[in-house]
């Protein structure tokens, strides 16, 4: 197993390089020159030529990403264009923020997924694993920046007793744990958490599924254990698959909350992105597009290990 | 090893449907069958072919000019005279600009999976079917596209290349490329080794008759129904990526930027401001349902 850890850790390099060119090529795959934020356009030829040094714009790309690459490993994302502050200090102020919301929708999608999924998977074929999997399904199918607005609609709108928009009171960026925040919590989370919800279920439900179909839960009913002794077992087995589907969907929210922060105007990483994509703030984009990447593959990693020390099949794999 | 997940419940189903080698007539019969006798899915099927149908035929059912807008009707209520599902916040009627939505929404977002399966399924033939270094290649590349959660992608994408609806069918190909090329190549790889091909190989078969007439055959149907069963998601990443403002531009009907343009107006007119998502939402459903029933008709082990 620890030839597989290792193995799998070193795997991080090429493809943490790989993410770093990909973050690169797009940002300079962009139409326009990427001066044309800082520089107005009646600026005399001479100084943009010296702006084009300065930023290194004048040397080839190859260069250009080497140097790039060289301040990234020591932690320098550069300088935002249009806040004037390190794109490290923002990412210090959203990704926490951020974090905060995933975590709660992960966490919420899970219980409800996992109850919905191992009570489908019991009583498969019955009404209500016909249930548990309409509710699932219609969680993977709804647009959730759409849920979001109904829910702000029916909560903030017609019954006015949720906030709809922000992350505390008077446009809070700071997360705190008192009332107002968690009431501002409520209605995105709940939001974020509908697709992991429905993925979970199908999981659990599969996996249950499956479980109860082995010989090994027949032999133990054989062997006159009581029901709950048996579930015991099969939550058990059914406990690798679920974790890792639960981990990366923390990955997925983390990376794809910027519609749902969009709709609730959250302060974290897609209020980032999205300010970055239309003030044309290129490190702005290219730092958090890199940090939120990297989050996912280092996600990947820990579910990948823990999944291996809890089940030992898969360093086999 | 790779560091993206595992295949997922519907990857693995692909890649099952093409461990028992099948295609006979008896197959497809059964498979006709199952799906006529499973209601869900035939309704799904007639849903989607209506929502279809509406948007290509829009300018014949739609009463008014989607562009058409009125000071007065701005934000009329659903029911209004003239306007059964009111009026949006130019006063342009509500039904028809949700009729031509459809349009530009099925575009953006099956378009990409189309252009996904032909460019993933290539390239999932090709690693499948030669294996060794051409497989490591196109594999470790695809690697890294998983490392991005797709919504991340698809609006780092669009993000960078700007507004547009070329700019958001192409992010949404990248996003689509990769998990099609994975399944592709999975189930290649396990159809090659089937006995029939060696045995086609054995009796001096060249390498492009084999992919032809023995793997393409087997292969093309599970990776068809994989493909399908992202159009769901492709339907709401594309709309969503035009409620962010990136995919399709004002004043052009689309479901994802009407809910945008909208969503300023949800204190005024709530309900008429919710009516774009019901429409993403009822087609992502049919499609899903669709291709899950497709997929259980088509799986050979019930």
């Amino acid at each position: 197993m620890l030839n597989y850890i290792i193995r799998r850790v070193l795997y991080v390099i090429p493809i943490g390089l790989g993410v770093t060119v990909l973050v690169f090529a797009l940002v300079h795959m962009s139409p326009g020159d990427p001066l044309s934020a800082v520089v107005p356009p009646d600026a005399p030829e001479e100084m943009v030529q010296d702006l084009r040094k300065a930023y290194g714009f004048d040397k080839p790309l190859p260069v250009q990403y080497v140097t790039w690459l060289g301040r990234v490993l020591v932690g320098d994302l550069g300088v935002s264009v249009a806040r004037g502050r390190e794109v490290v200090e923002e990412l210090r102020i959203a990704v926490p923020n951020t974090f905060i919301l995933a975590a709660g929708g992960t966490l919420l999608g899970f219980t409800l997924g996992a109850i919905l999924g191992g009570i489908a998977g019991f009583f498969q074929g019955r009404w209500i694993d016909k249930l548990a999997t309409s509710i699932a399904i219609t969680g993977v199918s709804v647009p959730h920046y759409w849920l979001g607005l109904v829910l702000v609609i029916v909560f903030s709108v017609e019954m006015n007793v949720l906030p709809s928009i922000g992350m505390g009171p008077g446009g809070s960026t700071a997360w705190e744990w008192d009332a107002e925040h968690m009431r501002h919590l409520v209605l995105p989370v709940i939001t974020l958490a509908v697709i992991p919800m429905g993925l979970i279920t199908r999981t659990v439900r599969a996996t249950v599924a499956e479980i109860l179909n082995q010989e090994f839960v027949q032999a133990l009913h054989a062997k006159g254990l009581f029901q709950r002794q048996v579930l015991v077992h099969i939550v058990r087995n059914a406990a690798p698959t679920t974790l890792a589907v639960m981990g990366l969907q923390l990955g997925y929210l983390l990376g794809g909350s910027i519609l749902v922060e969009t709709v609730f105007q959250w302060p974290g990483t897609g209020s980032l992105l999205n300010s970055a994509i239309f003030e044309r703030d290129l490190p702005l984009l290219q730092g958090t597009i890199l940090v939120l990447a990297m989050f996912f593959v280092l996600l990947n990693l820990i579910v990948d290990i823990l999944q291996s020390a809890i089940d030992p099949r898969m360093s086999r794999r | 090893m790779t560091t993206a997940p595992a295949l997922d419940s519907k990857q693995q189903a692909a890649v099952d449907a093409a461990q028992v080698a099948v295609q006979s007539r008896g197959y497809w019969t059964t498979v006709g069958g199952r799906i006529r006798d499973d209601k869900v899915t035939m309704v799904c099927g007639f849903v989607v072919l209506l929502i279809v149908f509406s948007a290509v035929f829009a300018d014949l059912i739609a009463l008014a000019d989607p562009y058409k807008a009125s000071m007065l009707k701005r934000l009329a209520e659903i029911g209004a005279p003239g306007y059964p599902l009111g009026a949006d916040e130019m006063g342009r009627d509500m039904m028809t600009r949700l009729l031509y939505g459809g349009r530009l929404s099925l575009f953006m977002g099956i378009s990409p999976i189309v252009i996904a399966f032909v460019i993933g399924g290539t390239l999932g033939l090709v690693a499948g079917f030669l294996g060794g270094r051409v497989n490591m290649a196109i594999m470790r590349v695809m690697d890294v596209f998983y490392a991005f959660p797709s919504v991340l992608l698809a609006v780092a994408i669009s993000g960078a290349l700007g507004a547009g609806i070329g700019n958001a069918i192409v992010s949404l190909t990248l996003v689509f490329i990769p998990p099609i090329t994975r399944v592709t190549e999975s189930v290649t790889t396990q159809v090659r080794s089937l006995d029939y091909v060696e045995a086609a190989r054995a009796s001096g078969a060249r390498s492009l008759t084999i992919i032809r007439v023995h793997i393409l055959s087997n292969v093309l149907g599970p990776v068809f129904i994989y493909a399908t069963s992202l159009i769901s998601v492709s339907i709401i990443l594309a709309s969503g990526l035009s409620f962010l403002g990136l995919g399709t531009e004002p004043p052009e009907p689309e479901w994802g930027l009407m809910l945008n343009t909208l969503r300023q107006s949800i204190y005024v007119n709530p309900w008429v401001a919710a009516l774009p998502g019901v429409m993403i939402f009822f087609t992502s459903l049919s499609f899903n349902l669709l291709s899950d029933g497709l997929r259980s008709a088509m799986d050979v082990r019930l």
